[in-house]
């Protein structure tokens, strides 16, 4: 690629035709890259599109594939991070690589060349990070800090080892606006003294504020290289999530049901430091729809799984209503037997046990709403194994399950066809409420097909289907309505086919929430 | 000398060997490995050094055998939970009972054989010193150790860079391997050391605290290191104090016996259980101490995905 080429010349940091395969499935498919000197480099991609993969090889955390990486021009081999930091690439990752047990200074002093003092540490920590509007006190633990203070603690880190380039890994994800702001003066500084970030994020607006150069990823492909400034919000949406038009397809629902899931003002505050808290939210879900809630990772979406399904119940009972009778107190089960299922998003350790085998899986998930149907002796609660083969037979059957043996352990199954199980065995029930949490993630072509037609299919039947994904082509596959949820905020709901890509992936990116969010908490 | 002296030597005797193992077994779990075997390695590192003894006339060459039979043996415990990833669990209570089993084989001709004690080492002048001079400056060479030993893991865990690593790898052994720190090697170290502390603390029983070779002579002492460890949290200083408070508790056992007390034995010997499910309920009351104390890998396995 000549352009590429011209771009490597004079860089600081470029890489050529980098790959990264896992399995069958290339997280990084040669990429390009080229780092100037002195600029700030935004990585712009949704979650899944590679920007971690490859920023990891890059700091020698994964050994590429093939492709090269050259650093000044020269081809190097990164193969740890401590070589990534001899060379003067810093890091600052997204979930903190810090040790809670210990002080400032002596995370600090673990990435430091050996051989200096801790207090001689702590010193130059201090001075460094006052110069670069970063307080730091380097006798305090870890644990007791906050999250901008953990990451204040990352940049500090790698700024002592005086780097040429630093990569931010979604440094804003966990910051207030106001950390934030701080965050790119920072920055700002650094490129001043002619050092290179390179800054991954979803967030359009920030990489258009901040950044010189962008280059985008989706599938783990680059889909363009441009000036940020020279964009439009669209047209830097549209690289990030595709302009192919995918086939909606004919929902052919007959007339809306009645409300059958609704929430309402629905908030629950953040269990941990990491999680999101949701905010007032709304959302209405008849017979026979598809509601799908878009959004990047992170913005609430397991909150809101849990808040619906009852995995952990919230204060108010009539946040949550199924069927309009009010069930925010209630737990998974109490649920359950009101017709409603749920599929979590993670397959192995929360939906399924990966050691047992499927039948067990489904006599776990179905003990209480099934009891009748699976479990015999009154009180005693024995497996009614006979009823339970005879479930699992069909499940398989009519979600194409494709397994090695009757009744193999959950984990032997590849993840399409556990997903497959998995969703199958509560649209067995029939359902009239199912809330699904990234029905597709990390399945093949194939399978998710057959998931998503699935779920249609439920719907048509006059049940109501909520969808909570990431993948903008299967939301646009499945739902008749789409809402998207930033920062434990949900936009309202608009029909499916009065929505763009680039309106989405603008709301996605915080953009034009902002007025929602002033619209809902002037309630 | 008077009785409250003679007390007081015994209890130091007790407490020496629950010292050496707890310091040892710290260090280990301060890495993130969980070594249930401090008793299987305390009672082979007790046969080694009275075998050696009887065998060459020295206690010193018995100190040795001890200490590197009991690093040997934890080495297979390395082995099986670091480079196979067995559990930890289940591969340290395995430990203890191989050792039991092992160390029975290997003294069976030395049963009932009585060995040389190993000879105390007298300071001048310091050891004139009136009440405190018999206990500290008339001791053995395994007492001196075992205060070298305190001050020597306090400064290293610490007060030195390695300390540091070993601390961040047990605290979080992916955000150490993401540093470029040799987790497996770590650890591996670490345990060595454990075993070699459990062996040393084996060797007094056989050597100083009663010169002679029975069957499952560590009688539980194992277990009580390994409880000591909990109970102080992980912090050096409070598994001395702590070690002189369940070897006082066990000495109490026999003089409550000799003055006719009424408090039975069996509690005595369950208190050190006691107090150390009450130090865990008070540690785990509050989160801060337990995140800035308590090794948060602990008895995790590592594996790195590269």
């Amino acid at each position: 690629m000549a352009v590429h080429e011209q771009a490597v010349d004079g860089s600081l940091l470029a890489v050529d035709k980098l790959t990264k395969v896992f399995g069958t499935f290339a997280a990084c498919d040669h990429i390009d890259l080229a780092i100037k000197p002195g600029e700030i480099h935004a990585l712009l991609g949704e979650n899944g599109a590679g920007k971690s993969t490859l920023v990891k090889m890059l700091f020698g955390v994964l050994a590429p594939t093939s492709g090269r990486i050259l650093w000044q021009g020269e081809p190097v081999r990164i193969s740890s991070p401590n070589a990534a930091r001899k060379l003067g690439i810093g890091m600052v990752f997204q979930h903190f690589s810090l040790f809670e047990a210990l002080t400032v200074a002596e995370n600090i002093a673990l990435s430091m060349a050996p051989g200096i003092s801790l207090a001689k540490i702590s010193e130059e920590a201090a001075t460094l990070s006052r110069s670069y509007g970063l307080p730091l006190d380097p006798k305090a633990h870890v644990a007791d800090l906050s999250v901008g203070e953990r990451q204040r603690i990352e940049i500090v880190r790698a700024l002592l080892q005086n780097p040429r380039l630093i990569i931010l890994d979604e440094p804003t994800s966990v910051l207030t606006p106001q950390e934030a702001d701080r965050l790119f003066d920072t920055l700002a500084k650094l490129k001043a003294e002619g050092r290179s970030v390179l800054y991954i994020s979803h967030r359009l607006e920030e990489v258009q504020r901040i950044c010189d150069r962008a280059t985008v990823l989706r599938h783990g492909k680059v889909t363009g290289a441009c000036d940020p400034r020279q964009e439009t919000p669209s047209s830097l949406a549209r690289m990030m999530v595709g302009s192919d038009v995918a086939h909606v397809s004919a929902e052919g629902t007959s007339a809306r049901g009645d409300v059958l899931l609704e929430a309402r003002h629905l908030s629950a505050a953040a269990r941990t430091p990491f999680a999101v808290s949701l905010k007032d939210v709304c959302l209405k879900v008849h017979g026979g729809e598809v509601l799908a809630i878009a959004g990047v990772a992170g913005n609430g979406q397991s909150e809101l799984f849990d808040a619906l399904s009852g995995e952990y119940p919230v204060a108010d009972a009539n946040a949550v209503q199924l069927r309009q009778k009010p069930v925010g107190t209630l737990g998974i089960n109490a649920r359950r037997l009101m017709g409603s299922g749920f599929v979590p998003e993670e397959r192995h350790g929360h939906a399924a046990v990966s050691a047992l085998p499927l039948s067990d899986n489904l006599v776990l998930a179905r003990s209480v709403s099934d009891r009748k149907a699976f479990l015999g002796g009154g009180r005693l609660g024995i497996i009614r194994q006979d009823a339970v083969k005879r479930a699992t037979k069909r499940i398989c059957e009519v979600m194409d399950v494709r397994k090695s043996g009757e009744d193999p352990p959950a984990g032997s199954l590849s993840g399409g066809n556990l997903q497959k199980f998995i969703v199958g065995r509560e649209l067995d029930r029939q359902p009239s409420v199912l809330v699904v949490n990234q029905p597709t993630w990390g399945v093949d072509a194939g399978a998710a097909s057959r998931i998503r037609q699935a779920l249609v299919d439920l719907a048509k039947a006059g049940s109501a289907v909520l969808v909570i994904s990431q993948d903008l082509d299967e939301i646009f596959e499945v739902a008749t309505e789409i809402a998207v949820i930033n920062e434990g905020r949900l936009s309202d709901a608009y029909p499916a086919k009065d929505l763009s890509r680039e309106k989405i992936g603008l709301l996605m990116g915080g953009m034009q929430v902002g007025k929602q969010a002033e619209s809902l908490d002037a309630h | 000398m008077g009785i409250v002296e003679a007390i007081l030597l015994t209890v130091i005797t007790a407490a020496t060997p629950l010292v050496i193992a707890a310091l040892g077994e710290l260090v280990t779990e301060r890495s993130g490995v969980l070594n249930l075997g401090v008793e299987g390695m305390m009672i082979i590192g007790a046969v080694c050094a009275f075998v050696a003894t009887q065998q060459t006339g020295s206690p010193y060459i018995g100190i040795i055998a001890g200490t590197v039979s009991g690093a040997l043996f934890s080495l297979l415990f390395g082995f099986l939970t670091l480079t196979l990833v067995a559990n930890q669990v289940a591969t340290g209570l395995a430990l203890t009972i191989l050792g039991l089993g092992v160390s029975g084989m290997i003294g069976e001709p030395y049963s009932g054989q009585s060995g040389a004690k190993l000879p105390q080492i007298v300071f001048p002048f310091l050891s004139d010193i009136p009440y405190l001079g018999p206990l500290l400056f008339k001791q053995d060479l395994i007492f001196y150790l075992s205060i070298v030993l305190i001050f020597a893991v306090n400064w290293f865990l610490f007060k030195t860079r390695t300390g540091l690593m070993l601390r961040s790898v047990g605290d979080s052994h992916s955000s150490a391997h993401a540093l470029g720190i040799n987790v497996i090697r770590t650890r591996y170290l670490a345990v060595l050391f454990g075993g070699a502390c459990a062996g040393l603390a084996g060797a007094q029983f056989s050597l100083v605290y009663t010169p002679q070779w029975t069957e499952n002579m560590s009688a539980g002492r194992g277990w009580i290191a390994l409880a000591l460890v909990v109970f102080a949290s992980w912090r050096p200083w409070r598994v001395v104090i702590g070690g002189y408070l369940f070897g006082a508790v066990s000495i109490s056992q026999l003089h409550a016996q000799a003055f006719g007390i009424g408090i039975p034995s069996q509690f005595l010997s369950a208190l050190p259980y006691l107090a150390t499910v009450a130090v865990l309920i008070v540690i785990s009351h509050n989160r801060r101490t337990t995140l800035i104390n308590t090794p948060a890998s602990l008895g995790k396995s590592f594996v790195p995905d590269r």
